[in-house]
């Protein structure tokens, strides 16, 4: 493992699965092929495994991390995990895949660049199958990688692999994927996931490992319309920098450079940049995920929740939002009229969901029309006015400017995540 | 790797001065949670980053329990001076002394699990609404679970089966009077990333991190250092061992590894080749198999 080498580039995906699937199981095989696991959690491992009776080294157990989950031997939560290969570093976003958790996968999917969705050879494409594929287009992941699992209990047949291919492009043709990759795989005996397997020379592709290392990331990243939403006024009171007036954020979209024009929302006013400031010095220009201080050539009032974006290329300015909201609190569902406040980008504001167009069959992928409310792990299409205009793009166009949160007024939980169409 | 795409590295340093800004822009009394350890020296130097020109614009939290390396303590305070924040220190042996807490008896006390209660009385005492801390997801697995901005309850408590669904780049730091929220930037780091960042940014570190020559014990399995709070048992033979510190936390249970690694270099080679994690050199995650999850649930760090 020469993880000395300094320039990786970093791959988020998320893995989903049903009950029983073997996720935990291919994290576990990951992880252990890739020799992330240490042999103190190995150890670990292997005593619980005998204390529980399993008969082979169980996997899982490296990834499930709580108390209740090992007693109930369901993963109940998004984990994040990490590995590393000489070129790439990976976070995975491990989420369970049963039917009351479409929250979690909503969460793991939101920083993903690729999905993993595991399939059950003997099983083929079930109705969970069809909720995380869909979960993975609503959240806009361009990598979708469809691993046929336990191969090894359909003896390796090829027919068996062709079968869920042909079963799956049907239903995914209606979904919104830049690119489906299908893979034969036993991760209780490793085949395809790190080496290519022996047992199944019909299949001419990469091992998941391979892929994973290879495949285009990135695409996703908007590098066009340029967005700064202002966290912070660096202010520093000092002799040395004592008109210092640095306007603190991640870039959210597009390229800033020294020298170009800019518009400050919502004032309207414009002006230059004139340097874009980094502890380390000055950059010559800053996108996505930089985390810069910009100054500017003018004085203008400018504090947190302002968007700093370019004249010609402005986002949309409003109150009325439009938006695929997915429910995520279990304690109270979607109260329509009912006032939350609403977190997008790093600006704060009161909203009220003014109406439910209609709400999506995760399973059928239907749209119900004539129902109206919208409860835990739920998907419905609806309008959100909000006390002062939001700043926006197409979730489509830019996950970072295109999602938001409604958290509850009295509670401050965060109740659901909202995709904007 | 295209002309948009970045390091792993300048992506979680990104991240982190995110994170640190939003807590800085979110809440009223933030603090950062200091233990001389090289994840806090990580969390020092970002968030001297976050705000330059400006200074960091809260104070440091050291929890003292009293057996530190006095290397560290040195190391801190050299820190704090230069980067000209205050530091506020808890202490675990006043908890004691105003009868907060009781010293464990037995053969394997540790003042570990007391210092739950300091940290809490100093952030209530403080009014502190948001501790920054340097824990990561890889560490343990309760902490894989963790988000970036996590709520406690006015118990301190954390409830990690309903823990808010963290989105996006999007941190809720919405909280009743009373609660406060911990939050951990170098969530998505790994240690060999915490390494390497240490050695792309030149990052000083006590001493007791690189090989030197001490007097150690083996206890358990764990390698102590023989220090005022570790003396030797019936038995327990003191040796003079090259080794260095993987973690550093309290003396009495921060076990060391005998290493020749003395610069960044041979120790991200030997992290690289490393077949236990950096926590299982901690005899306080030993006691069983939830002690991590038991001890944040109550309000470890």
């Amino acid at each position: 493992m020469s993880q000395s080498v300094q320039d990786m580039e970093i791959l988020r995906f998320t893995t989903a699965g049903s009950v029983d699937d073997g996720k935990s199981t291919l994290i576990g095989r990951l992880m252990y092929d890739t020799k992330t696991i240490f042999e103190d959690q190995l150890e670990a491992v292997e005593r619980s495994s005998r204390r529980r009776g399993d008969e082979n080294l169980n996997l899982a157990l490296l990834t499930d991390g709580l108390r209740a989950e090992r007693e109930q031997g369901i993963t109940i939560d998004v984990a994040y995990r990490y590995f590393a290969t000489p070129r790439r570093k990976f976070i995975i976003a491990d989420t369970p895949g049963h039917i009351q958790y479409t929250r979690n996968m909503v969460t793991g999917a939101s920083t993903a660049n690729l999905a993993i969705v595991l399939v059950d050879a003997r099983k083929g494409v079930i109705e969970q199958t069809r909720r995380h594929a869909f979960i993975a287009s609503l959240l806009r992941i361009q990598n979708v990688v469809v691993c046929v699992n336990k191969m090894d209990l359909v003896d390796y047949a090829e027919s068996v692999f062709d079968e869920i291919v042909h079963a799956f492009g049907d239903f995914s043709s209606k979904l919104d994927v830049a690119s489906t990759t299908f893979l034969p795989i036993s991760a209780l005996h490793g085949d395809n996931v790190v080496e290519r397997s022996t047992h199944m020379p019909w299949y001419e592709g990469p091992s998941l490992l391979y892929h994973l290392e290879h495949v285009q990331i990135g695409s996703e990243a908007n590098h066009v319309d340029a967005r700064f939403p202002v966290q912070t006024v660096i202010r520093p009171h000092s002799d040395r920098y004592h008109d210092f007036r640095g306007y603190a954020g991640r870039v959210m979209g597009g390229v800033f450079k020294p020298g170009d024009e800019v518009l400050v929302l919502p004032s309207g006013f414009t002006s230059r940049i004139r340097a874009i400031h980094t502890a380390d010095g000055e950059l010559e220009e800053a996108f996505w995920p930089h985390s810069v201080a910009i100054t500017l050539e003018h004085d203008i009032d400018v504090s947190r929740g302002d968007m700093i974006v370019k004249p010609q290329n402005q986002p949309r300015v409003g109150q009325d939002v439009d938006a695929m909201l997915c429910w995520l609190s279990e304690r109270k569902p979607l109260q329509l009229g009912g006032r939350y406040v609403l977190r997008h980008t790093t600006r704060e504001v009161k909203a009220i969901v003014r109406d439910v167009h209609y709400k999506v069959d995760i399973n059928s992928l239907h749209r119900v029309e004539d129902d109206r409310s919208i409860a835990l792990n739920e998907i419905g299409r609806v309008t959100v006015r909000t006390s002062s205009p939001l700043f926006h793009d197409e979730y489509r166009r830019n996950r970072m400017t295109g999602s938001f949160v409604l958290v509850d007024e009295f509670s401050n939980e965060t109740v659901a995540a909202g995709m904007i169409r | 790797m295209s002309s948009y795409s970045v390091s792993h590295l300048a992506y979680l340093e990104s991240e982190a001065i995110y994170v640190l800004r939003e807590v800085a822009a979110q809440f009223q009394h933030p603090c950062l949670l200091f233990s001389g350890g090289k994840d806090s020296i990580c969390m020092a130097h970002l968030a001297a980053k976050a705000f330059w020109p400006a200074r960091i614009p809260f104070p440091f939290v050291h929890v003292d329990t009293g057996h530190n390396f006095a290397e560290t303590i040195a190391f801190r305070d050299a820190l704090v001076g230069q980067l000209g924040v205050r530091l506020v220190v808890g202490s675990v042996q006043d908890s004691i002394d105003r009868g907060r807490v009781q010293e464990e008896r037995g053969p394997n006390a540790s003042r570990n699990a007391l210092q739950t209660v300091t940290l809490l009385d100093t952030l209530s005492e403080h009014g502190f609404d948001a501790a920054l801390g340097g824990a990561r997801r890889d560490e343990e697995k309760a902490r894989a679970k963790e988000r970036i901005f996590s709520h406690r309850d006015e118990f301190g408590q954390w409830e990690p089966k309903h823990q808010r669904p963290e989105l996006w780049m999007i941190l809720n730091g919405r909280k009743q009077p009373g609660e406060h929220f911990r939050v951990f930037p170098l969530s998505n780091w790994t240690e060999m990333d915490v390494w390497q960042y240490i050695r792309r940014e030149r990052l000083d570190l006590p001493t007791i991190y690189f090989a030197h020559e001490r007097e150690v014990l083996r206890r358990d399995g764990v390698l102590l250092a023989v220090t005022p709070f570790v003396q030797p048992r019936d038995g327990e033979v003191v040796e003079r061992k090259l080794i260095r510190f993987r973690t550093v936390g309290d003396a009495t249970c921060t076990g060391a590894v005998e290493s020749g690694a003395a610069d960044l270099d041979a120790i991200i080679a030997e992290v690289a080749a490393a077949r236990v994690t950096e926590r299982g050199t901690r005899a306080d995650d030993r006691r069983s198999e939830t002690s991590m999850e038991d001890r944040k649930r109550e309000g470890y760090f």
